[in-house]
């Protein structure tokens, strides 16, 4: 390792432990996958200087491309409440495996520099060059040492996309309910005849965490949309809004609400 | 520095990875630290190949992220038919076996 191989190593494996520990301590699961796409772009990198430009770019498409983005559209199908659950089914679990994964990892890595402190690299650049390059050169080698490892690679990725389709894939047992039948069922229940309120009507924002206000002043969540209220991100909305509101419609400050008096109203001097 | 720099930080990542698994109840967090580890161990695999002048290394590191990516597609695909009959993702909800 050379100066400049030096400074690639030190700024991306410090991102690359940073995104590590993203992961573990991200309490969202969206987090912990942003995370470790960041690992994931660093290590790409660190293979780049270890004279991988074929296995680098192979990381950023497959990993950081496509694996990475599939767990995020999991997590975008498992639903918004996938955040970690502080309790801990094991008493003590978690301190014991924090405590034996740091005694753990000193064991490794004074093993492997113990090991290899003294190991002189070869380096690949003869490697590389003995074929015209990195590519024909893992190409090489794919094709003649390990073409019966390749071949088996195929049916493996055969054998994982059948699997996919046939857990994923849902039978449907009755057919769907048509349009008509729907809105049928809806009236003879009485429930839900007419459209959700929408968000923000009558009340003082038009964004979709406001609560519509009812006729009487009180906000009804059932116009938040359902994401949005299982985050809990429904905006708290009281009488104290409405008097901005009369505000704005009068045109003329309103009379401050009740348990307030005039005098202490910062609107009453201007 | 000489390359087994690259080896011991595939050791911490590996130890992080580790950690991640036993301590995330998540089933999604706990996979991708599973796939930390793997990474960890391609850094190694990697740096082993760039030791030892040949490009060995570098194909077993190309046939695990082969194999990555076959078992994120089929673990994914488990965990979204178990998040459709428990509805939850977290790894202490599955315990029908138990009994």
């Amino acid at each position: 390792m050379e100066g400049s191989e030096v400074v690639v190593f030190w700024v991306c494996g410090t991102l690359a432990v940073i995104g590590a520990i993203g992961l573990i301590i991200s309490r969202k699961a969206v987090h912990s996958a942003l995370w470790v796409a960041l690992t994931m772009i660093n290590l790409a990198v660190l293979y780049i200087a270890n004279s991988a430009p074929f296995l680098g770019m192979v990381q950023i498409i497959v990993y950081t491309g496509a694996v990475m983005m599939l767990f995020l559209f999991v997590l975008m199908v498992v639903g918004v409440d996938s955040s970690d659950s502080l309790v801990e089914t094991l008493k003590g679990q978690r301190w014991a495996a924090i405590v034996l994964a740091f005694g753990f990892g000193i064991l490794l890595v004074s093993g492997v520099a113990n090991g290899l402190v003294e190991a002189n690299s070869i380096g690949l650049d003869a490697a590389n060059e003995a074929d015209g390059g990195n590519v024909q050169g893992i190409a090489r080698l794919l094709f003649t040492d390990y073409l019966l490892a390749f071949e088996a690679t195929s049916a493996l990725l055969i054998t994982a996309a059948l699997g996919a389709m046939v857990l994923a894939h849902r039978e449907r047992w009755k057919r769907a309910a048509t349009q008509r039948e729907l809105s049928e069922a809806r009236t003879r229940t009485g429930a839900g005849v007419v459209p959700l309120p929408n968000p923000g009507v009558y009340a003082r924002h038009n964004a979709v965490d406001t609560p519509a206000l009812l006729p009487d002043g009180s906000p009804t969540l059932l116009s938040v949309p359902e994401p949005v209220r299982g985050r809990g991100d429904a905006r708290p909305m009281d009488h104290s809004g409405l008097a901005e509101v009369d505000d704005l419609f009068s045109g003329a400050p309103a009379l401050p609400p009740t348990g307030r008096s005039l005098a202490d109203d910062p609107r009453a001097e201007s | 520095m000489s390359p087994s720099a690259y080896v011991v930080l595939a050791a911490i990542l590996f130890t992080l990875g580790s950690v991640g698994v036993l301590v995330r109840r998540n089933a999604i967090v706990m996979f991708m630290s599973v796939e930390m580890m793997l990474n960890a161990c391609n850094l190694a695999f990697v740096a082993f190949a760039r030791m030892n002048g040949n490009l060995d290394g570098q194909v077993v590191a190309f046939f695990v992220m082969v194999v990555a990516a076959a078992e994120v597609v089929v673990g994914l695909a488990i965990i979204v038919t178990i998040f459709r009959t428990r509805r939850s993702a977290s790894v202490d909800e599955p315990n029908l076996l138990k009994y």
